[in-house]
């Protein structure tokens, strides 16, 4: 199964990762994402809000559907809410399976669905500036690739 | 009555991020009560005057702008969301 956790806390991506493949043999690829706050034209902070219920339904229902689609062996999506500052990490994907091939596919069809399904927002501090993140058409175009098998 | 829930700069324009609200009988749909909303403070108006960056969900799912609202019990009102 795919365990997913939305969190304050930052986490370990490597540990989580190992986590995986603990006490297993039938594992043979391990593919895991960070997202990390990038200090974008003097960034200072990225506040991330969300609907709690929601974001948990909404990513547990992403990672059903990408256990259902590849042949997977386990995995782990975290997504942080709250205050983080440049270079912390925001969200991860691990995934693994017998293969990369369904690793690869698996995880970056988590992360383009988490950009356009889980409803966080993000607004970034610039000094004392606040400005919500507009969304981006290039995500909902990641996303709707995967639609059409 | 029906719970609505604010978020982001939606929640910032209204001003609140919840409110209870018994809504009068012709509001059966997602459009028409955000049309309804819209009357309720020049927030409210300013929150939802652009209908394009307005996202919905209810009862914690997505849902489109023609859905029925008859059944629902928590409807929540945010834009187009940014996470990942």
């Amino acid at each position: 199964m795919i365990t997913t956790r939305v969190q304050a806390e930052a986490f370990d991506a490597g540990a989580e990762a190992a986590a995986l493949a603990a006490g297993r043999s039938d594992i043979g690829a391990i593919v895991s994402f960070t997202g990390l706050v990038r200090a974008d034209d003097g960034l200072t902070a990225l506040t991330l809000e969300h609907y709690p219920a929601m974001t948990a339904r909404q990513i547990a229902a992403i990672a059903a559907q990408a256990w259902a689609r590849w042949p997977l062996l386990g995995g782990t999506v975290i997504h942080r809410h709250g205050r983080l500052l440049p270079g912390d990490p925001i969200v991860l994907v691990a995934i693994a399976s017998a293969n990369r091939g369904a690793a690869f596919a698996a995880a970056e069809f988590l992360m383009d669905w988490l950009k356009t399904r889980a409803p966080f927002w993000k607004q970034e501090d610039r000094g004392d500036e606040q400005r919500w993140v507009a969304a981006k058409t290039s995500d909902d175009d990641a996303a709707a690739r995967w639609e059409t098998p | 009555m029906i719970t609505l829930l604010y978020f982001a700069w939606v929640r910032e324009r209204i001003g609140r991020d919840e409110e209870r609200l018994a809504l009068p009988a012709g509001v059966t749909t997602v459009t028409a009560l955000l049309d309804h909303l819209a009357t309720l403070s020049p927030g409210h108006a300013a929150a939802l005057a652009d209908r394009a960056a307005i996202r919905i969900a209810i009862d914690e799912d997505f849902v489109s702008s023609d859905a029925a609202i008859a059944d629902a019990r928590e409807i929540a009102i945010f834009p187009p969301v940014t996470g990942g």
